[in-house]
């Protein structure tokens, strides 16, 4: 019953996925993404009313949650036909990674934790929140790096595809991350009082959580700017990715 | 009640021609109500009349005499869809020089405006106007730059986003540099420096743009001060080198120069946040978007078809709309008389009540008549309907009555 949200949700974000990849057919992108956030809202929320306690706590449970504040960030910030290559490279993610979150029973009802809920709401919900920001931000950096070369070579159809200015891709890298760090900080404030009263080891996840929060956090003091900054930003990703994919499995077992 | 358009444009016209017959707004409209119900639209590249129960000739002979010539060879003349399409087109900027230009659509508002047309002129130019806006919105057409200097505006845009604040150096007092600051201008930059040659010629534009005007040699030491450099002397040797740069900066450079031979070193291209376009790269970009342009025209094209429809069938209609009236009128003259009739022998609720039933059973039954017979307006049937119906219902000799 739960899963009858899945397939809308999908198919919201598949169909955004195939529309950004031409100008014209963009447009219509702007209406997938919407609609299959909502359908996955539901589906979140189906989860929420069936399980007995906090239902994201699996690798495939969190993964869903990811994808949905993913997309959230992106409804945000960049939802519109000039950002049509950020999209094309967010949304064909989502897709893949809801897709995964599916097959490793990440999208069905049931799933629950041991964990308090508070704690798991909280300390999961701001971490994720937190790494789908620095995803988003990753992605407007490379489209920084793309525009910014375009523009270096002097392509002469940098006008007709009709790209958002560089000012603004560094503004929205830098104000995304600005509003994530804090997510991320307080996640980490929370599960170090949690670790503090329980007991328990300091794992590979939490080190490579702490050095992420040490780049982004280096990366709003010394404000870089231009290309330096795009790199900032996908280097902090790196480390995101080796958090969401490599290590996330452990931490909770 | 027939629409017509005589006039001549730069697809036939010479510009030696075209300008003699070219004129300002307050002439064009005098022209244009010196015929009657007209309306002139004259433009660098066209001068068109539009009008409706006025003699063709004294259009015709109106036109020849502001050229001094004869115009036989050069003038078209369109009646009905013919006019309706091409004012569309106009109006949408595809028939002009450059596909999509903004210009146009204020021109033919302030042609409309001025004027004082009657019901079908006021009809297709506001039609007109809608057609030109709605090109506008729903295609590409008008996004892209389509001169060197709004090229340059758009590049800077495309590097700052919103340009109100950003500081811009002209340095030379080139015609193409001038048009280009006027650009950066008008999208809200601050032309904060004017260098040049010849210090006199700089306060000059400097005066015209609200900025300081300075000498060659102060260049370099203003460049930390500037977001935007557009260049355009007539200098042999390069006036900036890369090395007059400042290393550190936090915001991007954006040089523009439209100098031959050169004004600015290549090698600050290479610079680190600098972007710097000559003409050859500012002209290939206006001949891409104005390939792009010409893509967008065939979506453009398409939307002024579906408009000329539209006025097709609302002139087609128009055919069948005295008869439609007169149907109407003569059911409720029936209507009205019966229930005079029975007038007496109800009470006023009664009345009230009788009165609703019988128009709604009117509205009812003229109801699918109307709307067919509007149908068939659009499909050439509605002479032949509408003498149909006069027929059937005696309305003719209702009129002859």
């Amino acid at each position: 019953m739960v899963e009858v949200f899945f397939w809308p949700a999908l198919l919201g974000y598949g169909e955004a996925a195939l529309a950004y990849a031409t100008v014209r057919t963009s447009r219509a992108a702007t209406w997938g993404v919407p609609l299959g956030w909502l359908a996955q809202t539901a589906l979140l929320t189906a989860q929420a009313v069936r399980s007995d306690g906090f239902p994201w706590s699996t690798w495939a449970g969190s993964l869903n949650l990811f994808v949905w504040f993913v997309v959230g960030a992106y409804l945000i910030w960049g939802c519109r036909p000039r950002f049509r290559l950020l999209g094309l490279s967010v949304m064909p993610l989502a897709v893949a990674l809801f897709v995964v979150a599916r097959i490793g029973g990440g999208t069905g009802a049931g799933g629950s934790s041991h964990y308090g809920n508070l704690f798991l709401i909280l300390h999961v919900g701001l971490a994720l929140a937190a790494f789908a920001g620095f995803t988003l931000a990753a992605g407007l950096a490379g489209l920084y790096l793309w525009v910014e070369r375009r523009l270096k070579r002097r392509s002469a159809d940098i006008l007709r595809l009709r790209l958002p200015p560089l000012a603004s891709l560094e503004r929205l890298t830098w104000r995304t991350i600005l509003v994530s760090l804090p997510l991320l900080t307080l996640a980490l404030v929370i599960g170090i009082v949690r670790q503090q009263r329980d007991g328990g080891r300091f794992d590979a996840l939490e080190a490579v959580t702490l050095l992420t929060w040490l780049v982004y956090g280096a990366f709003l003091v010394f404000r870089p700017t231009g290309r330096r900054a795009a790199y900032f930003a996908l280097g902090g990703f790196v480390l995101v990715i080796v958090a969401r994919l490599a290590l996330a499995g452990s931490h909770f077992t | 009640m027939t629409l017509t358009l005589i006039g001549l444009s730069h697809h036939v016209a010479p510009v030696e021609l075209r300008e003699r017959v070219t004129l300002d707004l307050p002439a064009a409209t005098a022209l244009a109500g010196s015929l009657g119900d007209a309306i002139c639209l004259s433009t660098c590249n066209r001068t068109e009349l539009y009008f409706e129960g006025v003699d063709e000739r004294r259009a015709v002979s109106a036109l020849q005499q502001l050229a001094g010539e004869p115009l036989d060879g050069v003038l078209y003349r369109l009646h009905e869809d013919a006019a309706a399409l091409h004012l569309f087109r106009v109006a949408a900027g595809l028939d002009s020089l450059v596909p999509g230009e903004g210009e146009i659509l204020g021109q033919v508002r302030d042609a409309y405006e001025a004027a004082q047309p009657g019901a079908l002129l006021d009809r297709v130019f506001r039609q007109a106007l809608g057609v030109g806006k709605r090109v506008r919105s729903e295609t590409a057409i008008g996004e892209s730059p389509a001169s060197v200097s709004s090229a340059a505006g758009a590049l800077a845009a495309q590097v700052f986003g919103d340009l109100a604040g950003r500081r811009v150096m002209l340095i030379g007092a080139g015609r193409i540099g001038e048009l280009a600051a006027a650009n950066l201008a008008s999208r809200g930059a601050q032309i904060a420096y004017i260098a040049n040659r010849t210090v006199d010629t700089a306060h000059e534009l400097a005066h015209r743009f609200g900025g300081d005007a300075l000498a060659l040699a102060d260049i370099a030491s203003r460049l930390g001060d500037v977001d935007v450099v557009v260049s355009s002397t007539s200098a042999p040797e390069t006036v900036v080198q890369a090395g007059d740069v400042p290393a550190k900066r936090r915001t991007p450079l954006f040089f523009i120069d439209i100098a031959v031979p050169r004004d600015l070193d290549s090698a600050i291209a290479k610079l680190d946040g600098c972007f710097l376009y000559d003409i050859d790269d500012l002209e290939a970009v206006v001949a891409e978007t104005l390939s792009g342009r010409r893509s967008e025209a065939a979506r453009a094209e398409q939307l002024v078809a579906e408009e000329a429809e539209r006025f097709r069938s609302w002139r087609a209609s128009l055919d069948v709309v005295p008869a439609i009236a007169s149907l109407r009128a003569r059911a409720e003259e029936i209507r009205s008389a019966e229930l005079a009739k029975v007038d007496g022998r109800m009470t006023a609720d009664e009345r009230r009540t009788l009165e609703s039933v019988t128009a709604q059973i009117l509205n009812k039954l003229l109801h699918l008549p109307t709307v067919r017979m509007k149908e068939a307006a659009v499909s050439s049937d509605g002479a032949a309907y509408a003498d149909a119906v006069r027929h059937l219902f005696g309305l003719d000799e209702e009129n002859k009555r």
